[in-house]
């Protein structure tokens, strides 16, 4: 770690004035400093500027220079200018933007993508137009020099009006902070409103004070779950002073305490997440399958349906991945459901009764449809877009934080399963679904057109297959072999929950993706999956009729 | 011995080992004798396919004794051809010795790439020939016991033992990809060099596997066929067509399919050994489940419960595979997923069947047919 040489305070983000500002220790002459350049006026801003520039040159020219430590040296003393503009010139020299021309002006490039690239001219901020890649000369960095250049800019943050950015300053300040930085910090502590940037700076400033040897640091350490604060923790009980060490591994004890109870959050909602997903995968399987007895093999292709429907949707309505991806649920059900009802009326119902022949034709049908994609389209991963109210994640603490498009799914999922519930209990076509599975030939005197039921009944199958695909898209690669990767899943769970029962598919699906996530981290991968199946395969021969066997007339179909 | 020799007495076997013996002497003689760039040399490369397609015949035989005649459905198959194909891999590696890439006198390749220091335990043994044949009945033959056993005992049936034999597979290739298993992961088992003591890159050799499958087969065959005409196989058809029925007469069924299904579960497994040497490698996609439906595939289109069916069915399949994968390969799996459709609507007892007919309406005979093929109702249940 680079202790940085920052006499305090550092460039703040001071008016445009503040010419007169020479480096000071103390932070309340800055602030008084502060006060008095924006009482200074406009005027004496104008007339100071062209100095100005002369000695922000210099500043700049520091750093076009061979030598890395040279160019650490330069950024220590921009950011101890109090130039208004030391912000830019560090992020964009982090991020390799402050470029020089051939003439010897220092530039920004505003985006270096593409040959032409547009750039403004450093000092003056004026617009130049696009300039050719050839004409610049960028300023190297180096790892080093990025990581002071990270620190410096969290330092200059830390005093930005914006609570976003004074958020970031303050995560990259911990286990940062020196002898330097300790005595205003404290300061800036007390003024900070935000209390999550104050509990941050606390935290930051107790790891320097535990540094120091002071034993009430470790107070404000506790309840932290922050790696660099274990790391400081572990660092004080490998110390000499056997108090703070003690007081150290009392904290980092309760910690660790803390931390298995956050595994084992995360575990879980990996758990319920890959759970959901198998949930999507199955339930439309386990209404073709469970409930009109049908064997699809091409439900995984269905779901690929479902898949590639949100990537044509997208391909539609480039720039709006959010509508398109609304859109898409309809949209995907529909296609799928379509395609679902060709099947039936194509080749299902020359075969009913005979499972194993449909098992087997299906199988032809998934196959064919699998290479329609591969041909018609791509055997290449198509890339669907996650749209951004979906991206990024739920930060519950340090140590814990829910993706939310995992989320989103598994809201998903659990909004499918109710709605499916809701149809096959609270609809007239649910209520004939189920006399006619349960009775054929008494649904049909009864009235009940049972040829209608079963196109009905598959459509609504491949339907939610579709759905599925529609959220598979956001969480795995959208290709031809998409289906593939699920159908024995599917089947897996609907068999182990017990053929014909949704609730036993909800609950199998999510219990078999929580084992699934508890056994990976000593398992592997791999292996976990295995005893998954092993698992299943064991169980079947326990209760052939899975989790929630169906009971009574039904179970004898 | 009489249920052994009673196969030889029925019209079907005479016809159909006369036919397999005629083309196993034809095939020799025109690639022995016939000189090169004659148009009736039949090449090595042709022997070689054709070894291949008899194995895969061997394989689909097994999959329709259980199948045609007890009703087990199984879509897992091809872990005993896999595993019977692993044995026999394990054997042709030990027979590299120091000509490996590394020149390791005792570990394969892979195992000098993995770092590993000794062979793992399980691979003792696996340099005698016996030893390893023996492995080739007894490792599928083992897996089918337990799992059949487990399987049947619980009376898990139809459409469930499908699924079930499905995922087995599908977790053996899982496994079987796992470098840490020590079967090579990912590229399996190859770059074999002999096999007992002759170079497997040699025509003779290739001709003799060729001729070794073809006999395999006619045994394969003869003893299914066997089995199917005893009083055994009586019992199977009964319980594939009504099982609870069986059972209240008082057969211990699950014992009988347990048999039956132990003894395909060996003859896939000896599909597998004679595949192995003649395409030169053994990985784990031969454990994939889609392999195992296509099995399922070449019986169902060869035409079920004939056995004869099942060998006319997988060379068919396959020598459309090779013609269309030659020539356009994105049109295979059309042609494939077709012929599961097709076959399993409009041709429901298979080439067989078609034949059968045939033979019938020639006779000008008008009778109900005969032929032990199932019923679709009663397999379902």
């Amino acid at each position: 770690m680079r202790i940085f040489p920052l006499p305090w305070p550092v460039a703040v983000k001071a008016s445009a004035g503040s010419a007169a500002g020479r480096p000071s220790r103390c932070l309340a002459l800055l602030i008084l400093l502060l006060s008095l350049c924006l009482t200074a006026g406009a005027a004496q801003a104008q007339s100071s500027e062209a100095g100005d520039d002369a000695a922000a040159l210099e500043l700049l020219e520091a750093l076009d220079v061979a030598s890395y430590p040279a160019k650490g040296e330069a950024i220590d003393a921009i950011v101890q200018s109090d130039d208004p503009r030391a912000r830019d010139w560090l992020s964009a020299l982090l991020d390799g933007r402050l470029q020089r021309t051939d003439d010897g002006r220092f530039v920004v490039v505003l985006d270096n993508r593409g040959r032409e690239w547009p750039v403004e001219d450093a000092l003056s901020g004026e617009a130049l137009g696009e300039m050719s890649r050839r004409e610049l000369d960028r300023i190297g960095i180096n790892n080093a020099l990025r990581n002071q250049l990270r620190s410096a800019i969290a330092v200059v943050d830390l005093y930005s009006a914006d609570l976003a950015l004074r958020r970031a300053s303050a995560e990259r300040l911990l286990g940062e902070v020196d002898a330097d930085l300790a005595e205003p910090l404290a300061g800036v502590i007390e003024q900070e409103e935000d209390r999550r940037v104050r509990a941050r700076l606390t935290q930051a400033l107790a790891i320097h004070r535990l540094e120091q040897g002071e034993v009430d640091a470790v107070a404000d350490l506790k309840g932290s779950l922050h790696p660099r604060v274990r790391v400081a923790l572990n660092r004080a009980v490998m110390g000499d002073d056997p108090v703070v060490a003690d007081a150290a591994q009392a904290a980092l004890n309760s910690i660790e305490q803390n931390l298995r109870i956050n595994r084992g959050l995360e575990t879980l909602y990996f758990g319920l997440s890959l759970g959901s997903v198998l949930v999507l995968a199955a339930i439309g399987l386990a209404i073709t399958f469970g409930v009109m007895g049908v064997i699809n093999m091409a439900h995984g292709e269905l779901i690929m349906l479902g898949a590639y429907t949100t990537w044509a949707m997208q391909q539609l309505l480039p720039g709006q991945p959010g509508l398109a991806l609304i859109l898409s649920i309809p949209a995907g059900f529909m296609v799928a459901a379509l395609a679902g009802i060709a099947i039936e009326r194509g080749v299902i119902q020359f075969l009913k009764g005979r499972p194993l022949e449909t098992l087997l034709a299906t199988f032809g049908i998934s196959l064919i449809l699998q290479q329609l994609v591969r041909t018609g389209i791509s055997p290449l991963n198509r890339t669907v877009i996650t749209p951004e109210w979906m991206s990024g994640s739920l930060v519950i603490n340090d140590a814990l934080s829910l993706t939310l498009n995992r989320m989103y799914v598994l809201g998903f999922a659990l909004v499918v399963f109710a709605g499916l519930m809701l149809v096959m209990r609270r609809t007239r076509l649910g209520l004939e679904v189920r006399a006619v599975t349960q009775n054929r030939a008494m649904a049909r005197s009864m009235g009940i057109r049972a040829t209608r039921v079963d196109i009905l009944t598959f459509a609504l199958g491949s339907g939610v297959a579709g759905l599925a695909g529609v959220a598979l898209s956001q969480l795995t690669n959208v290709g031809p072999n998409l289906g593939q990767n699920y159908i024995i899943d599917s089947f897996m769970v609907v068999v182990f929950g017990g053929v014909g029962n949704l609730w036993g598919t909800l609950v199998a699906g999510l219990s078999l993706g929580v084992i699934n996530q508890v056994l990976e981290p000593w398992a592997g991968a791999v292996l976990a999956k295995i005893i998954v199946l092993v698992f299943i395969i064991l169980f079947i021969q326990k209760r052939p009729r899975g989790l929630f066997p169906q009971k009574g007339r039904a179970a004898e179909g | 011995m009489h249920w052994l020799g009673r196969p030889f007495t029925e019209r079907s076997t005479q016809l159909f080992l006369g036919v397999l013996l005629a083309a196993l002497a034809l095939v020799t003689i025109l690639h022995v004798a016939v000189p090169q760039g004659h148009p009736l040399h039949v090449s090595a490369y042709t022997v070689n396919l054709l070894g291949k397609y008899l194995s895969y015949a061997l394989l689909a035989v097994a999959v329709d004794l259980i199948w045609g005649y007890l009703g087990i459905l199984s879509l897992g198959h091809g872990a005993f051809f896999a595993l019977g194909g692993y044995a026999m891999g394990m054997y042709l590696m030990r027979q590299i010795g120091d000509r490996g890439v590394y020149g390791h006198p005792e570990l394969p390749d892979f195992m000098v790439f993995l770092n590993w220091d000794s062979l793992p335990w399980y691979w003792t043994g696996f340099d005698m020939a016996w030893f390893a044949f023996i492995m080739v009945l007894l490792a599928p033959g083992l897996l089918a016991l337990v799992f059949g056993f487990l399987a049947f005992r619980s009376r898990v049936t139809g459409v469930y033992l499908s699924i079930i034999t499905q995922a087995l597979t599908f977790a053996l290739m899982l496994a079987f990809f796992r470098n840490e298993m020590g079967f090579g992961g990912n590229n399996g088992l190859t770059d074999f060099r002999d096999i007992l003591g002759f170079s497997l890159r040699s025509d003779a050799t290739r001709l003799g596997l060729f001729i070794a499958t073809g006999v395999a087969l006619a045994v394969g065959y003869v003893l299914c066929r066997a089995i199917v005409g005893s009083k055994l196989g009586r019992v199977c058809v009964a319980t594939r067509d009504a099982e609870a029925r069986t059972r209240f007469i008082g057969y211990r069924v699950e014992r009988f399919q347990l048999f039956v299904f132990v003894v395909s579960a060996m003859l896939a497994g000896l599909a597998g050994a004679l595949y192995v040497p003649q395409v030169g490698i053994i990985n784990p996609s031969e454990f994939s489940p889609v392999f195992s439906i296509e099995i399922v595939l070449w019986v169902a289109l060869g035409g079920r419960a004939t056995l004869y069916g099942a060998v006319i069915g997988a060379i068919l399949v396959n020598y459309a595979k090779t013609v269309f994968t030659g020539v356009m390969p994105d049109a295979w799996l059309f042609a494939l997923g077709a012929m599961f459709v097709l076959v399993t609507v409009f041709l429901p007892k298979g080439v067989a069947g078609l034949l059968a007919y045939r033979v019938r309406r020639r006779k000008h005979r008008g009778e109900d047919d005969a032929s032990p093929t199932p019923r679709g109702k009663e397999v379902s249940a």
